[in-house]
């Protein structure tokens, strides 16, 4: 409604639809779905169309590292907007080792030169883990290391934004091998970006993550001048705010206690909860239930698709648990069942228990018959004395 | 000889009059205490009860409880009764088809169970130190576990079953409902009232919970009504809904002298859990009693002064084994 | 004659069959204490939400406590109706009441869930009085501290403290007229503790009269257990029996059980409750098993000449100090309903921790009376 005012009376967001060559109406719907994927109130599609009108296309340097390029090809099948669209109008893409033209030094001079240009408005992108070990020998991009490059490019920088697990928290590369003697770390020590540059940074972790995931919290930051509300791990709470158990399909299934208990069998067929074959859904958070993936729409998914959730945005569950390892339930309330009016509860008598009343029970009956018998026979072996004396005093000692 | 006649004679005159005077007590036994008049507590209907259970999640939500584990797998926070760990919980009736709800023959209904918040609780009189207290504007029973020493008088007084005490914890406590008074000063009242989505667990001023209970009941079954959500008097978040068909009764209104939580059903109280209670509450005759013999040790010094004197003029000051000398 | 010798140590040898059975017992409770301190009262017993009193409330204090009433029976007879023929019973009555009351208050420090806070119930600030509990609590606490001092005469003689003797003599009127009060207090509280839990107590153990029925069984008890003790320790020691004082001890025992066989009576007819001591239930039948064990001692011990055979004195003081018992195990236990569905019979764990109560009790007695002048000395 509001946006619709805006476009009507300001012909500065017709020059943008026309300049984007897309329809007025593909532009608000445009606006109007990343608001949404936001979760932001109504009325914050204008603001977002105002934003993108700007003439300033903000630079983002982009930079790879021990990744396989996923996040960029996620990024490549976004709709809305295209990668095109994305980097020709809405920003100036600086630096990317994929897309960018340039090779070698002249790629770095790109680099060093729009660092230098944009200094302290830049937005700084890392794709990939960084090793650690040998100080950082493993990931050399000109010479330098991960290492070293990654807190050159950070200092500067307006924002930082590490997109998928690797540069979120260190993703695939830095899996434990399972031989026992480098169990206990990975082989170059990857890390993410967090812990690199020793301060919190936004991560976008998934393998690969929804783009919308990456290109919302970007827009946000054109939009507002700030990053959407993270949580303690820098992830943005509109998209990793609630576990994926939380917003399952398959959630009702989950409640009523059916599973499928095999690949093809008759619970799978029927799309039945795939937590008992090791769906992470339970400890993991994302927002994949909710939006799926490759603009077919909701419940294109991982565990729509008949295979359980692994976890790939989580550190500790992803690529760390062996994929059909029963996760932990983070969630468990409400319950299903419904407890009767009155439940039997408390234990009866074990055996144990039992048997010792009837020792004691045995014991004291036992020693009462036995006193008894003693008493009386000794008061009749009084009584005995007594009859023999009729006259004199009686003796009272007794026997026994 | 004497002193046996005499003694059989004056314990038999001292017994009958005793016995008497404590046959006598149920008769003028204290009035049950009233609910007090801004007393606070809740409207349960569970004619409008879907068994959702939100009730139950947010109450462990808001008092920072663990879920309890009754299903093999322990996937599930699934309580059999209320515990230590669980101040609320919703049962569910059931009998035969269970075809129709709030029916009680072949059908099924949902009973929320948590503290009643009695007029006159049998805890608060039990308690020996004071640890269940009535509040006496709100009329919300506490508890407060410093002052505990986790004797239980109070779980075997509760005729509900209320109180429940940690025994799988060496510094165990009680638990029960005490209505999210820790959340009032942010603004809160009950967790269980706030989340109800269909009105069936309504917050409130008793006095008038009473009211809309009343109005319900005169209501014939199917007619359409404005159904209150979370608070009575706070803001309307009421939807039209259709009335019950409810038994005629409001459980709470004069059970013990009355309770703070009210129920409507349409299924018989005692089958779904609510013990038949009489309008005395047991808390007003044990204190009567209590009282009668020991209020301002009248009583007692009276009887110790009695046998002072019989002590101090049978017992020789001197040795204690010269007594034998007396007579045989 | 015989009846007025002084009181002297029995002696002998400690160790026998019996005080090893109890140091067994003993032994085995330290690591279950260990558990129930550390873990909590579920690693050891069965206690849940429908019994939160289970047989150590039961058994440990409110019986133990009433099979201590012997010092309180005798003590009222000997010196406030001032028949000073039953003195020798005095201070073997005594020494059982001493340990059973001393154990039966160490048994709910044993069973409190918050035992730390235990002196909240005497401090002032915390004290409800309108809950029994209180007052049960502080009688009981201060009826251990006047048996201690009724008691430490025999300890004032065995240590030859005879100036401190002399100087207690003198005051001792005091305290025995307070244990003689303090008893008819706690154990008719320990009935009228039933009373706050209203209708969930059956109707065969529901009544006003409870304070009454509890403090009457308390008496005729403490008499029977005299009895019981006198004719056991007889038996074991080898001794005589002192059936001159036993016999017509018994007839007074009868006279308190009939009063308590007619107000319980009484009141079951006028409340209308005797009809469901006819329904086929386990409260019925407890209730018959009950009432039997208190009109047994008019058939073992009505006749005079019955009553001149310990035999039937001992069985007459086991029975009624069974029925006693059984009056409250069914008024705690028994014919305790809370709604729901709850069992309970005590775990193995309660089972050796009671008996290891009453271990220390035999123990303490045996000990004492072998070792400091209690029972009187054997010509």
């Amino acid at each position: 409604m509001g946006a619709r005012l805006f476009l009507d009376a300001d012909s500065a967001a017709a020059a943008v639809a026309d300049r984007l060559r897309i329809s007025r109406r593909d532009f608000l719907q445009f606006c109007a779905a990343t608001a949404g994927t936001l979760g932001l109130p109504a009325g914050a599609e204008a603001a977002i169309a105002k934003a993108v009108a700007k003439a300033q296309r903000p630079s983002v340097i982009w930079l790879h590292f021990q990744e396989c390029t996923g996040c960029s090809e996620s990024l490549l099948r976004a709709e809305h907007p295209t990668l095109e669209k994305l980097i020709f109008d809405v920003i100036s893409l600086d630096y990317h080792e994929t897309l960018m033209a340039a090779a070698g030094h002249q790629a770095e001079a790109a680099r060093k030169s729009a660092m230098e240009a944009n200094k302290g408005k830049y937005i700084l992108v890392v794709e990939g883990a960084i090793p650690t070990k040998q100080n950082g020998i493993f990931c050399k991009v000109g010479g330098h290391t991960a290492i070293d490059l990654v807190k050159e490019c950070a200092a500067d920088a307006a924002a930082v934004i590490a997109i998928g697990s690797c540069a979120s928290w260190g993703g695939m590369p830095s899996t434990h091998p399972s031989i026992a003697a480098l169990a206990d770390s990975s082989p170059t020590g990857s890390s993410g970006v967090a812990e690199v540059l020793g301060k919190p940074v936004v991560t976008i972790p998934g393998c690969p993550p929804n783009p919308y995931n990456f290109l919302a919290t970007a827009v946000h930051f054109l939009t507002f001048g700030k990053l959407p509300e993270v949580d303690k791990l820098g992830r943005p709470l509109f998209a990793y705010g609630r576990l994926v158990h939380e917003n399952c399909e398959r959630r009702a299934h989950f409640d009523a206690g059916r599973f499928a208990m095999e690949f093809g069998d008759e619970g799978h067929r029927k799309g039945y909860c795939l937590y008992k074959l090791g769906c992470k859904g339970p400890e993991t958070y994302a927002n994949c239930p909710a939006i799926g993936f490759n603009d077919v729409g909701q419940g294109y998914w991982p565990v729509g698709c008949g295979h359980p959730c692994i976890g790939c945005t989580e550190k500790g569950v992803g690529f760390t648990k062996p994929i059909h390892q029963v996760a932990k339930v983070l969630n468990v309330a409400p319950p299903q069942q419904y407890p009767r009016i009155s439940e039997e509860q408390g234990k009866g008598a074990s055996f144990a228990a039992a048997a010792a009343v009837a020792a004691i029970a045995g014991a004291a009956a036992g020693g009462t018959v036995m006193v008894t018998r003693n008493l009386g026979l000794s008061h009749k072996a009084e009584e005995l004395e007594k009859a023999k004396q009729p006259s004199g005093p009686t003796d009272p000692t007794i026997q026994g | 000889m004497t002193n046996r006649r005499d003694f059989l004679k004056g314990f038999l005159a001292g017994g009958t009059a005793l016995a008497t005077a404590t046959a006598a007590e149920p008769v003028c036994a204290r009035e049950s205490h009233e609910r007090p008049p801004e007393a606070l507590g809740l409207l349960y209907d569970a004619t409008l009860c879907v068994g959702c259970k939100a009730c139950v999640a947010a109450c462990k939500q808001a008092n920072d409880l663990p879920p309890e584990f009754n299903t093999v797998d322990h996937l599930w926070d699934t309580p059999l009764d209320t515990t230590a760990y669980t101040f609320n919980i919703i049962k569910m009736y059931r009998n035969g088809t269970m075809e129709a709800k709030d029916q009680e023959e072949n059908g099924y209904s949902f009973m929320k169970v948590s503290c009643m918040h009695c007029a006159d609780p049998s805890c608060v009189s039990a308690c020996p130190v004071q640890a269940m207290t009535k509040n006496p504007e709100t009329g919300v029973v506490g508890y407060d576990a410093d002052r505990c020493i986790g004797c239980r008088y109070c779980v075997a007084a509760c005729p509900f079953g209320i109180p429940k005490f940690q025994y799988d914890s060496p510094t165990g406590k009680i638990g029960k409902c005490e209505l999210c008074r820790h959340r009032t000063k942010d603004g809160h009242y009950s967790a269980c009232a706030e989340v109800c989505p269909t009105g069936a667990t309504l917050y409130g001023k008793t006095s008038d919970l009473l009211v809309e209970a009343k109005r319900r009941l005169a209501l014939k079954a199917g007619t359409p009504y404005k159904v209150p959500r979370g608070k009575l008097g706070g803001p309307d978040q009421s939807y039209e809904g259709v009335a019950g068909n409810y038994l005629q009764h409001v459980y709470g209104e004069t059970e013990y002298g009355g309770t703070q939580v009210l129920k409507l059903s349409g299924v018989n109280f005692q089958k779904v859990g609510m013990p038949d209670l009489p309008p005395h509450a047991a808390a007003a005759l044990s204190e009567t009693i209590q009282h009668t013999l020991y209020g301002n040790l009248v009583l007692p010094f009276a009887v110790l002064g009695a046998m002072t004197w019989a002590a101090k003029r049978n017992v020789a000051p001197g040795d204690d084994e010269t007594k034998e000398s007396d007579h045989g | 004659m015989a009846e007025h010798a002084l009181p002297a140590p029995v002696g002998g040898k400690f160790i026998n069959a019996v005080t090893l059975s109890c140091l067994v017992l003993i032994a085995v409770c330290v690591p279950i204490s260990f558990v129930r301190y550390f873990y909590g009262l579920a690693a050891v017993t069965n206690l849940n939400d429908g019994y939160p009193f289970g047989i150590w409330v039961v058994l440990d204090v409110v019986i133990g406590s009433a099979f201590a009433c012997g010092g309180f029976s005798v003590a009222m007879l000997v010196y406030i109706f001032n028949k000073g023929e039953y003195h020798p019973l005095v201070r073997p009555a005594l020494l059982g009441s001493l340990f059973g009351y001393t154990l039966a208050g160490a048994g709910v420090l044993y069973d409190l869930g918050r035992w730390w806070n235990f002196w909240h119930i005497f401090w002032p600030g915390y004290m409800n009085f309108n809950s029994v509990m209180v007052e049960v609590a502080v009688c009981i606490s201060l009826y251990i501290v006047v048996m201690w001092i009724e008691f430490s005469p025999t300890f004032l003689e065995a240590f030859g403290m005879a100036e401190r003797r002399r100087k207690l003599n003198k005051v001792m009127f005091a305290f025995i007229a307070l244990g003689t009060l303090l008893p008819m207090m706690h154990q008719s509280s320990l009935g009228s503790m039933l009373l706050v839990m209203g209708i969930q107590i059956h109707p065969l153990w529901n009544t006003a009269m409870l304070p009454l029925l509890y403090l009457l069984t308390a008496i005729t008890m403490g008499y029977a257990v005299v009895l019981f003790e006198s004719c056991l320790s007889a038996s074991s020691y080898r001794r005589k029996i002192e059936t001159h004082l036993l016999t017509p001890l018994a007839k007074i025992m009868l006279g308190f059980l009939a009063v308590y066989l007619a107000v319980r009576i009484v009141d079951l007819v006028l409340r209308g409750a005797l009809g469901s001591a006819f329904a086929l239930s386990l409260e019925a039948v407890m209730f018959w098993l009950e009432t039997a064990c208190f009109v047994l001692p008019f058939f073992l011990i009505g006749k005079e000449a019955k009553r001149r055979n310990p035999a039937n004195l001992f069985l007459a003081g086991i029975t009624l100090m069974l029925g006693g018992a059984l009056l409250r195990i069914n008024g705690y236990l028994i014919g305790y309903e809370t709604g729901g569905n709850f069992n309970y019979f005590p775990s193995i764990w309660e089972i050796i921790g009671t008996a290891a109560m009453f271990s220390i009790e035999v123990l303490g007695y045996i000990y004492i009376t072998r070792r400091f002048p209690v029972l009187p000395r054997e010509a």
